[in-house]
């Protein structure tokens, strides 16, 4: 007996199947020259330079971070939302004693910054800090 | 369902199922994806006041197959410093993201891959399962171009996802259940009874819905959007600036499987509006098939109206792609933090005052 689940994994089989059987009829009428210049990492046509595999930025983590919290809550919400019609009033008010919660806690992430993407700040110097630097380094003219 | 009675003809489950799903596969999927990039061609040449493709066959109709031929012959190359298993694996995971969500799509009352009763949140679900593939794909490119366009999409399709959830939320609370064969067949055969209109409720509350039900639709298709990548929020694959995004590195097959996989996307986004908020497969104005009382008739034309709807939202997404520049990185955060997000809960409060009336 092929459950309604069963029928999603012979879509994620098909799926795999045919990924491959493209693969398999390129790999059979495909040409193969590999050459140093072809096996090269992509830089517009420069040798690369250094590796990609960095220390990566941490406002990709930030928004890693508060995603999580976002997308756990709003699963919990869906079963909430499914039966909301039938609970009236009292649903109403459990629902939105959590979206409150929920709410709040944007609020708090608002107010500390972390949804602004922060960008680098470029502080134009004004004439007489340039004047000084030039004295400082050149003496004065 | 017709997988049922293939079942039956056929005596084997499996191979029935195995049919089943090779129909939205072959018939559906590959030719429109092969068109899609046609009419995206044309398109753009028409809001460019250019012609487009018109060498290959009649009015440059065949000129996508000629592409894909093409691309099969190619050479596949792997980079010499790629993270080579990873390389090859991610186009398998990007395809399979997307093609699990056809599998709960109801393209018409007699053809839904598999009936399941979580259906709506299944396809949200699965359909970010695509990002796993697209991080796999930027990192083992070992391309800088590639690693930005994989991380940058990364961010962008996780943080629009809570606002889509949450204008879908808001519409599950007044539908009450998550199978999307349901959820059209309650949108019955008049337009007025659609969710978008307020679905086939009565007197005041239907009237007080169509503006929350309006403001959620626009939420979930701006939020989808910038799920599937499209511009305005393309940052991913901005190519004046990334390259190609995160597909830098691929060639030849393996790129046109990241390319089906993106329509594919296109599609699932428009097809989970179009069931949720424009009546699914059910025709505007009553069916044909009823009228002259051939009922062999009306799921092919349940088909039909599901496909012409889907596909007008997939057309409108092509449309703003050639209408609108894209977004900075710190403004596209910003919409979805600071704008989508807040009006989703409003609305989200607005429909569950209203349903209690």
């Amino acid at each position: 007996m092929l459950t309604e689940f069963g029928k999603i994994l012979i879509f994620l089989i098909l799926a795999i199947i045919f990924v491959a059987l493209a693969f398999i009829v390129n790999r059979i009428i495909r040409p193969q020259k590999p050459t140093r210049e072809k096996l090269m990492t992509y830089e517009c046509g420069e040798n690369p330079i250094g590796s990609p595999w960095i220390k990566f930025n941490v406002r990709f983590y930030v928004v890693a971070l508060i995603f999580l919290l976002f997308d756990v809550e709003i699963t919990l919400l869906i079963p909430w939302a499914l039966v909301y019609r039938e609970f009236g009033l009292y649903g109403f008010l459990v629902g939105f004693l959590f979206l409150f919660i929920l709410i709040l806690g944007m609020l708090y992430e608002w107010r500390k910054g972390d949804l602004d993407w922060v960008k680098p700040e470029v502080k134009p110097k004004d004439l007489k800090t340039v004047m000084k630097e030039f004295e400082e380094q050149y003496g004065k003219s | 369902m017709i997988s049922d009675q293939l079942a039956e003809i056929l005596g084997n489950k499996i191979i029935a199922y195995l049919i089943t799903a090779a129909i939205p596969l072959f018939l559906f999927l590959v030719p429109y994806a092969l068109y899609a990039v046609y009419a995206e061609r044309k398109v753009s040449a028409f809001m460019q006041d250019r012609i487009g493709p018109n060498r290959v066959g009649p009015k440059g109709l065949l000129q996508t197959i000629a592409d894909i031929l093409k691309l099969i012959q190619k050479e596949d190359i792997i980079p010499k410093s790629a993270d080579k298993p990873i390389f090859v694996m991610a186009p398998y995971v990007v395809f399979m993201g997307t093609f699990a969500a056809f599998a709960a799509i109801p393209f018409s009352s007699v053809f839904i891959g598999s009936n399941i009763n979580l259906g709506v949140f299944y396809i949200m679900a699965v359909s970010s399962f695509s990002v796993i593939g697209i991080l796999m794909a930027g990192w083992a490119g070992n391309n800088k171009y590639s690693l930005y366009g994989a991380m940058r999409s990364v961010a962008q399709i996780v943080s629009y996802e809570v606002p889509a959830l949450l204008a879908i939320v808001s519409a599950v609370m007044v539908i009450g259940t998550l199978n999307l064969n349901e959820i059209s067949e309650m949108q019955t055969a008049r337009f007025w009874n659609w969710w978008i209109f307020g679905g086939p409720l009565q007197g005041i509350q239907k009237f007080l819905l169509i503006v929350p039900m309006l403001v959620a639709f626009v939420i979930f298709f701006v939020a989808s959007l910038a799920e599937v990548n499209r511009t305005p929020f393309d940052i991913p694959e901005a190519e004046s600036e990334l390259v190609a995004g995160f597909h830098t590195e691929y060639t030849g097959m393996k790129f046109a499987i990241f390319f089906l996989a993106e329509y594919g996307n296109m599609f699932v986004v428009s097809a989970i509006s179009t069931a949720i908020f424009f009546g699914g497969w059910q025709s505007p104005f009553g069916y044909l098939g009823n009228s002259f009382s051939i009922p062999l008739l009306v799921p092919i034309e349940q088909v039909f109206w599901f496909l012409f709807k889907s596909l007008s939202l997939v057309l409108v997404q092509m449309w703003l792609r050639w209408t609108l520049p894209r977004l900075r990185v710190d403004q596209l955060m910003a919409v979805c933090w600071k704008y989508l997000t807040p009006y989703a809960f409003v609305n989200l409060v607005l429909i569950g005052i209203i349903s209690l009336i």
